[in-house]
């Protein structure tokens, strides 16, 4: 299913000099394809976690719409928001994201499990193996390193099969080896139909997209 | 994994954090339900006495120490012996309105060679009585006869033992059942053998101010029954004027007395567990919001993964519920563990008619104790439920980045 952002834009109220308003993310029009990896890549403060929030439908745009397939983000109760996110949708948001109350594959297989949905208990130690973490399964997070967690919620992600991944900075914790791999394994979920769209300040992330963007000041423009 | 395994999980995976909310639940689930089993079983008991005693006026000797040894005697079961002429029990008879009028002798073992224990041996004539022989037929089958004894439910003799009072052998032949008074603590025969007893007493250089030989001349205390439709207070107005050196005590203004202290140490726990109840209401809310704090990102993650606000608040909720519970358990078998052992050592303290109440009471305030301390939690947790369901869940997985 393709995710659509139709200008939406973010003002935040912040008291300033002279306008009161603060221009966090100025319209801007995007289309995540099925099957392709879009890069964005900015500074940080440029605007890029505010943009993958509003069209990840946890934060609310001030002007414009989100629309998953034909399905305004937005214009959906609580409720349906929360399950279509979970269902379609893949976070992997900025720094730590794993519950310390629950271990590895418990996390993993999390999503799965708070709404109607079939085991995934082997798209889980798939996953776990191909992330190199399937030895830490029954670790609680709060024994697992900064490398590790990260790869608990990559995989988390991907267990749930979704039909588009945003990832915010899915790199920043990891060495060479493992960045290697997670791209390899955005690469392959794209391959598998989802439309992935990866946040970061680095360029390293340029190497396995298919589009990519530059944001700027709130300003987004094609690299 | 469903909301409530996944609360389960928190608790048990976060074994402080629970042990201390649930601490503060069981600390209000002990006063409520340890508070209320003592005020209920101090109501009990004044409800145990006032049905027992049966009577409407107790006539006793006049002398105040007499009065204050008959209301010792009925409480806290502590022994008495006192006298007056026995013409007086007919005096009662005489006066207008007075329906039954059962005479009572008094006699305190020794804690002596003579005596198997040191307690209060209360005679009455099976012929007026209607005190205690209705309180006997409960438990009781055959008339008493010569040196046979009942025993109230507090004295250390088994139905068919032999006990000893002033080396007189008394058969026991029935065990009273529960009154929460000192009742619990007298042994009771007739008239012939409390003579006997008496008898054997004074043989024993012990006096009790028994004409030497003919103790019918001397009563205790005379329990009276007025006419249906008569004023008690005027009768009792009439039996003063007509004894002598004898006062007519209403047994009701006896027993408001004993009212007056069960509702003072009744206000007395009610107010603590009010304490209790604010200060546990105030603890759990700032534990929760610091708790809620602490958590944010973790919510915050739920709800990135697809938690609705509703399941969000759910999942607290139960976690609240769950803490409570255990700790509304862990409250009221401590506040059990802590009150029903120790019985006699609370009425002896408090020096008031003290009955645990029926299991049916005990259970259903139990309840009470453990919905107050699941309600309270859940109160306090839902203010942090509602703060944390607003929260959003993007402005929060970027702070801390």
């Amino acid at each position: 299913m393709m995710l659509r952002a139709e200008q939406i834009s973010k003002q935040y109220f912040r008291r300033t000099g002279g306008a009161n308003y603060f221009h966090a993310v100025k319209p801007v029009s995007l289309e995540l394809q099925p099957g392709t990896v879009t890069v964005l890549c900015g500074r940080s403060g440029s605007g890029k976690t505010t943009l993958l929030h509003m069209l990840s439908g946890l934060l609310r745009p001030t002007e414009g719409r989100v629309l998953l397939g034909e399905t305004d983000l937005y214009a959906l109760s609580d409720r349906e928001l929360s399950q279509l996110r979970n269902r379609f949708i893949g976070v992997v948001p900025q720094g730590r994201s794993v519950l310390d109350t629950l271990t590895v594959e418990e996390n993993i297989l999390l999503p799965g499990t708070l709404y109607a949905a079939p085991d995934r208990r082997e798209a889980a130690a798939r996953w776990m193996a191909r992330l190199n973490i399937e030895a830490l399964a029954q670790a609680r997070a709060s024994e697992l390193s900064g490398g590790e967690l990260r790869r608990t919620a990559i995989a988390r992600t991907m267990c749930a099969a979704p039909d588009v991944i945003l990832a915010d900075e899915p790199t920043g914790d990891l060495d060479d080896e493992n960045t290697a791999l997670v791209f390899a394994c955005f690469r392959e979920a794209a391959a598998q139909g989802a439309a992935v769209f990866i946040v970061s300040h680095e360029s390293d992330a340029l190497q396995i997209a298919d589009r990519a963007f530059r944001m700027d000041a709130g300003e987004m423009n094609p690299l | 994994m469903k909301t409530v395994s996944l609360a389960l999980r928190n608790l048990l995976r976060k074994p402080g954090r629970t042990a201390a909310l649930a601490a503060l639940t069981a600390l209000l689930a002990f006063s409520v339900f340890g508070g209320s089993i003592v005020v209920r079983s101090l109501r009990h008991g004044l409800d145990s006495l006032e049905s027992r005693l049966g009577a409407d006026i107790i006539v006793v000797p006049s002398s105040a120490q007499s009065k204050v040894s008959f209301q010792n005697m009925l409480l806290q079961g502590t022994t008495g012996a006192f006298y007056m002429d026995a013409a007086n029990l007919d005096r009662v008879r005489e006066v207008d309105g007075v329906a039954l009028a059962s005479p009572q002798l008094f006699l305190a073992s020794l804690k002596a060679d003579c005596c198997s224990v040191k307690i209060q041996v209360i005679g009455f004539d099976p012929e007026t009585d209607f005190f205690i022989r209705p309180w006997m037929e409960e438990s009781v089958s055959r008339e008493l006869g010569e040196l046979d004894v009942v025993v109230g439910c507090k004295v250390e003799a088994e139905v068919g033992e032999i006990i000893r009072i002033y080396d007189e052998r008394c058969k026991v032949i029935g065990r009273l059942a529960a009154t929460g008074t000192g009742l619990d603590t007298a042994v009771y025969c007739n008239m012939d053998t409390m003579k006997t007893l008496l008898q054997a007493a004074e043989a024993k250089g012990v006096s009790h101010k028994v004409s030497s030989g003919d103790s019918d001349e001397q009563v205790s205390a005379i329990y009276v029954k007025v006419r249906e439709g008569c004023d008690i207070g005027e009768v009792n107005s009439k039996i003063q004027g007509h004894t002598r050196k004898a006062s007519a005590v209403r047994t009701k203004s006896m027993l408001t007395d004993v009212s007056d202290s069960l509702a003072g140490i009744s206000s007395t726990v009610t107010l603590l567990i009010a304490a209790v109840w604010v200060l546990a209401l105030v603890i759990l809310l700032i534990a929760f919001v610091m708790i809620a704090n602490e958590r944010k990102r973790e919510f915050a993650v739920l709800r990135l993964i697809g938690m609705s606000r509703g399941m969000l608040s759910g999942m607290i909720l139960k976690e609240s519920a769950l803490c409570s519970l255990a700790g509304g358990l862990i409250g009221i078998l401590l506040a059990a563990l802590a009150v029903f052992p120790f019985t006699t050592l609370i009425e002896t303290s408090l020096g008031l008619p003290y009955l645990r109440p029926e299991t049916g009471v005990i259970v259903t305030t139990g309840l009470l104790a453990l919905a107050a301390a699941v309600g309270i939690g859940s109160l306090a947790a839902s203010w942090a439920a509602f703060r944390l369901s607003r929260v959003d869940p993007g402005t929060v997985l970027r702070e801390g980045n």
